[in-house]
């Protein structure tokens, strides 16, 4: 994926995000992801029926990196078994490592294939992931 | 100005976030690594002169920190680590045995966390009451507002001296005169205050003051608990151990060092005290005077700049200090700070720690420009011509 195809991706869904939206339906499970060294603050609404994430939501506040993600997530996890969602944010945490990781499996996610290199920009690409993570974990207990 | 005597401005960096920490001055770093190099024994504790010499340095910082701010005696100053712990320790030393349910303590919205949260914790455990003073609608403390917040049951005024996001200065000689004609006490946290301007404890009649060395070219981990002695020697101890004590021989017979001594147990931070007192040397030979007038043609050149970009909208017009908090037309604050950070540009983004400011400003988050003397009008202006172009940042700002 060249730079300029990553800039239009990241900047399409910061300003044209999906299902950023406040969600008061009591199916829908809600978790709050945040990062502690800035500002980011995100809360997620999800829908599971059994295994399959039906539907993601989001609203707070983030920066454009944060934002962008979260919709790049929801634009490719809906639909998905929660294994299946897992695998994609375990790759993806591959890639905002440095690691190897499957490329073709992450599609847009690829946008921040860089970001790796900027310290201080990965948490706020991993944002969303890791609150999706964390509701997928606690409705698997 | 002074900005030789910098190392870190050797660097290609503009360095915007004073309020968060300053930089250090050559001379602190050297006489910090004199006394690791060249005499590095405890405090209080060696009969030989290595030890004697740490004594000295120690004691002489306490010296020059009762005359920066005026103190009347050496035991009302205390080291700690900090501004944050000296407020825990005057509230949780002092008012959590002084205080009874019901009791309130006037703060404001603007006050920043450590100001904040120990009072919080007296609200749960003590049932006391934490009340805001209102701003007025330049988010600024009148002593009217002051003066109509007082009830027969406000026991505490507890603000910053000038605030870390508005950097109002407050009119404390003012507060605490009409506090003690009402038997209130008056905490002042004076994080950013002790570094810009001259505070004199006495003539402002100051029960209790509280700041931080790395603010004001110090090193981090050292501050500074002043308090009227009458009220000190009623603060109890929060930490116990090596060196505030007289003797104890069981649980009922534990006799207690004087003061300042017994508020400062275990072995101090005293490359961080001996660092502070050169900052303090540094700024007397500077002067508050050059400092401020300093300051204020930066902000003053620095607004008359940005007041007419259309896309930047400044949150403090008025302050009386170097910061200006501002926010560029929907752009996170956050992806504001990394663009200029591309720039070499260090600002800083959040809401600074003053978490419930919001509710009177009705933004969460800002952008925050804090200038010291050693910053520059070409920094500014280098500073100024990123933030013109909005196409720019946004188009960079990823
Ligand atoms: C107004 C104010 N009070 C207190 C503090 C806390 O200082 P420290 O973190 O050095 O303890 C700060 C630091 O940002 C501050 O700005």
């Amino acid at each position: 994926m060249d730079e300029n195809t990553k800039r239009e991706i990241i900047m399409e869904n910061y300003t044209h995000p999906t299902n950023r939206k406040r969600v008061d339906n009591p199916n829908y499970f809600k978790i709050n992801t945040n990062n502690a060294s800035c500002i980011d603050n995100l809360d997620i609404y999800i829908k599971f029926n059994h295994n399959i994430i039906e539907d993601i939501a989001f609203e707070g506040e983030a920066c454009a990196i944060s934002i962008s993600a979260t919709s790049i997530m929801i634009n490719n996890l809906i639909g998905k078994t929660k294994d299946e969602a897992l695998t994609y944010i375990h790759e993806f945490y591959h890639m905002t490592e440095g690691e190897e990781y499957n490329e073709e499996l992450l599609k847009e996610g690829n946008a921040y294939s860089n970001i790796y290199k900027q310290g201080n920009r990965k948490t706020c690409a991993t944002l969303p992931f890791r609150g999706l993570e964390k509701a997928i974990l606690e409705q698997n207990k | 100005m002074n900005r030789d005597d910098f190392p870190l401005l050797k660097q290609d960096i503009i360095y915007l976030d004073n309020s968060a920490t300053s930089l250090k001055p050559q001379t602190v770093i050297d006489k910090m690594n004199d006394y690791y190099t060249n005499y590095s024994a405890n405090a209080h504790r060696g009969d030989y002169d290595l030890s004697f010499k740490v004594d000295k340095e120690y004691e002489e910082t306490r010296e020059l920190v009762k005359n920066f701010i005026n103190a009347q005696h050496l035991e009302e100053i205390i080291f700690t680590s900090g501004a944050t712990e000296s407020l825990n320790m005057i509230i949780n030393g002092f008012f959590a045995n002084y205080l009874e349910a019901n009791d309130e303590v006037l703060i404001t919205t603007s006050e920043h966390a450590s100001n904040i949260l120990p009072w919080f914790n007296l609200v749960s455990e003590l049932g006391i009451k934490v009340k805001y003073i209102p701003l007025d609608s330049n988010y600024y403390v009148t002593l009217d507002n002051v003066k109509k917040s007082i009830t027969p049951h406000t026991k505490v005024i507890s603000i910053a001296g000038i605030t870390n996001v508005i950097g109002d200065i407050r009119p404390i000689k003012e507060i605490t005169k009409l506090a003690h004609e009402n038997n209130i006490f008056v905490v002042i946290d004076g994080a950013q205050m002790v570094p810009h301007v001259p505070i004199d404890v006495t003539d402002n009649d100051i029960d209790f003051l509280a700041f931080s060395g790395h603010k004001m070219l110090g090193p981090t981990g050292i501050g500074v608990l002043y308090g009227k002695i009458e009220l000190l020697e009623h603060l109890k101890p929060q930490k116990l151990g090596g060196g505030m004590n007289e003797s104890f021989d069981s649980p009922e017979e534990v006799y207690l060092k004087p003061l300042p001594t017994r508020l400062e147990a275990g072995t101090p931070n005293i490359a961080g005290v001996i660092g502070l007192g050169e900052a303090i040397k540094y700024l007397n030979n500077l002067g508050f005077a050059k400092i401020s007038s300093q300051e204020h043609a930066l902000r003053k050149y620095l607004l008359d700049k940005l007041l007419p970009l259309k896309h930047i909208d400044i949150i403090n017009i008025e302050s009386d200090s170097a910061i200006i908090a501002f926010n560029v037309n929907n752009i996170f604050s956050q992806d504001v700070a990394y663009y200029l950070n591309k720039y070499n540009i260090c600002v800083r983004a959040g809401n600074h720690c003053a978490k419930i400011l919001k509710s009177s400003v009705g933004v969460t988050n800002t952008v925050r420009i804090s200038l010291y003397f050693y910053n520059t009008f070409e920094e500014i202006d280098n500073l100024v011509e990123l933030l013109s172009d909005y196409d720019k940042i946004v188009k960079e700002m990823i």
